[in-house]
């Protein structure tokens, strides 16, 4: 469905130092740096993944996605989306994807969204018994028939979200390109959001590359990771196997019915807290067993829990490690 | 082409309904085509003396009546769109749509006129009642003129939007756009009849576009020319409309190679 090769994206910035001089002297001379933003990429995704594209700030996770939408065209490198070149931009191509940024709002700001629905309607050319439809399941599945008729700007940011949502899936795209679709919103909405694409994933099969800040949204939808960080990539597999090659550990929290003795939870593991009755301790993944035995056998354990590392801090760890590689090299 | 022709009435009805939400700013904005008032009263104080070459007070009462009217139908603001879009990325949003965003900025312009022809009515109204004598009466010149007026909407619409896909290459189209206005004042007939023009001036507006935006319709809707001339002046216009069309498409492939969508 998505195969990317050798992709580059180089930009020319002009760079200026401050003050007045320096910008007299721009006029007549200017100094241009070039910004590798994306660096050799390569990755294939299968019809119908859900895929978290994932990477600090300025790691080309946009740029990316602008290419792979055709909206950039890359510097070197190919790039096929459904068979499409997409900085060719297609018509068949265009009908095919979508793109849903964040940050950006396609809804007419002081119309209703029903009227960026019927320009939908009828740039992408949806014959209206299947626009009816399409427009009543999508209203359903996100509980927003209440507000089409709202003008764009009365909106709250999450209602505007899930009318976004609406506007960008009415031609019944197979290919989803959603740049923090979920930013900004409150965690109740957010989850919406996210119940929403899996949904439509798993309804119309479509395929779904996910950026975000929001760990909870890669978690919950995204069995495959990307990670690329300054343009290139870092690690592509299963989520879960990232998690264990980056943080091998589990965190242990515990409640105990009396104080515990340091000792015995020093000797389980490394003690991350411990305050009165409660404590947390991190263990290796493959020790989790023994020093659970151990605990309910030696302390009176009245509640226990298992937990991966958050995955904020597996990310902080991969591109920390990244970064300190980089300086040692 | 096609689907883009049956999507036009919608993105019409659309951008109607968008310029009524902007009804206030719009009146604002039309308030502000107000010049040719202004060089109407100096004009019409000059006159006292006797007429201007073949401009007496009923052919500039006249003259600029019908720029007034010409103006109101034929300006558009796509510069500010299309250079605003580049800046901030909004762009993206459009280049998304399986629609050539030419055929929505245009949708958008013209949704424009129906609001505009508001505003004509009543100038129109003052026109014929000041100075109807002045309009012509020729049925050919009355075709023409209203061929000249989709003409010189063409040609200011491909015009704007080349000046504003120069974004793609500056900064802003902005200062471009200010000098622009400032020559079609003076080469298009918007301050002064382009024939009271000094000789040296008024031999370039021939054939430069500025004319064609505006004085033509206007001294054909005067019947200042005979048919014949009128008509080969009309060819001089399409020819811009098809240069300025391709220009622009030109302009616009080379120009999105250089988009960065920035902004998110």
């Amino acid at each position: 469905m998505i195969e990317v090769r050798d992709l580059c994206k180089t930009y020319r910035v002009h760079q200026r130092p401050e003050g007045l001089a320096a910008a007299l002297r721009s006029l007549v001379h200017r100094r241009y740096d070039e910004v590798h933003a994306v660096s050799d990429l390569c990755f294939r995704i299968a019809d119908g993944e859900r895929v978290g594209f994932l990477g600090p700030n300025g790691a080309g996770k946009t740029t990316t996605l602008k290419m792979l939408s055709g909206l950039l065209h890359p510097t070197r490198g190919t790039l096929a989306v459904d068979g499409f070149t997409p900085q060719r931009r297609d018509e068949a191509f265009l009908k095919r994807v979508t793109l849903v940024m964040g940050q950006k709002q396609q809804l007419l700001w002081d119309l209703p969204p029903v009227e960026t629905f019927a320009l939908n309607r009828a740039v992408y050319g949806i014959p209206r018994a299947e626009f009816d439809r399409t427009l009543t399941e999508l209203t359903d599945l996100l509980q927003a028939g209440g507000l089409v008729g709202k003008p764009a700007r009365q909106l709250s940011l999450g209602e505007r979200m899930k009318c976004e949502l609406i506007a960008a899936l009415l031609h019944q795209p197979r290919v989803l390109f959603l740049d923090e679709p979920t930013i900004g919103l409150d965690v109740s909405m957010q989850a919406t959001v996210r119940g929403f694409i899996r949904a439509y994933n798993e309804r119309t099969g479509a395929t779904v590359l996910l950026t975000s800040h929001y760990m909870e949204d890669v978690a919950a939808l995204c069995p495959r990771v990307i990670v690329i960080d300054k343009g290139r990539l870092l690690y592509d597999g299963e989520l879960r196997a990232l998690v264990q090659r980056v943080r091998p550990f589990k965190r242990l929290s515990i409640r105990f019915a009396e104080p515990p003795a340091p000792e015995v939870l020093a000797r389980v593991g490394e003690v991350l807290s411990l305050e009165g009755l409660a404590a947390q301790v991190r263990v290796r993944g493959t020790d989790v067993k023994d020093a659970v035995r151990d605990l309910l056998g030696t302390l009176a354990v009245a509640d226990l829990t298992v937990e991966d590392p958050p995955l904020d801090e597996v990310m902080r760890d991969l591109f920390d490690g990244n970064t300190a590689a980089r300086g040692a090299a | 082409m096609l689907r883009a022709l049956r999507a036009y009435p919608t993105l019409l009805r659309v951008g109607i309904a968008d310029m009524i939400a902007y009804r206030t700013e719009f009146l604002i904005w039309a308030l502000t085509t107000n010049m040719p008032l202004v060089m109407l009263a100096v004009w019409n104080a000059a006159v006292d003396d006797g007429p201007v070459g073949r401009f007496g007070r009923p052919q500039f009462i006249a003259y600029y009546l019908i720029t007034m009217i010409v103006r109101l139908l034929v300006s558009n603001w796509v510069v500010w769109e299309i250079t605003m879009s580049i800046r901030h990325g909004t762009l993206a949003t459009r280049l998304m749509r399986p629609l050539h965003p030419l055929w929505a900025w245009s949708a958008e312009q013209l949704a424009a006129v129906p609001m505009r022809l508001v505003l004509v009515a009543p100038v129109v109204v003052a026109l014929v009642h000041a100075a109807g004598s002045e309009l012509t009466r020729d049925p050919a010149l009355l075709a023409i003129f209203a061929l000249s007026l989709v003409g010189a909407w063409l040609v200011q619409f491909f015009l704007m939007v080349a000046l504003g896909l120069a974004s793609f290459w500056i900064e802003s189209s902005f200062g471009l756009f200010e000098v622009w206005m400032g020559v079609n004042a003076v080469l298009g007939g918007y301050l002064v009849p382009l024939e009271l023009l000094p000789e040296w001036l008024r031999s370039s507006t021939g054939w430069l576009p500025f004319r064609f935006l505006l004085s033509f319709p206007v001294e054909t809707a005067m019947g200042l020319h005979p048919v014949d001339v009128a008509l080969g002046d009309l060819g001089i216009q399409w020819a811009y409309v098809a240069v300025s069309a391709a220009a622009t498409l030109a302009l616009w492939r080379a120009g999105l190679r250089r988009f960065a969508a920035f902004g998110g």
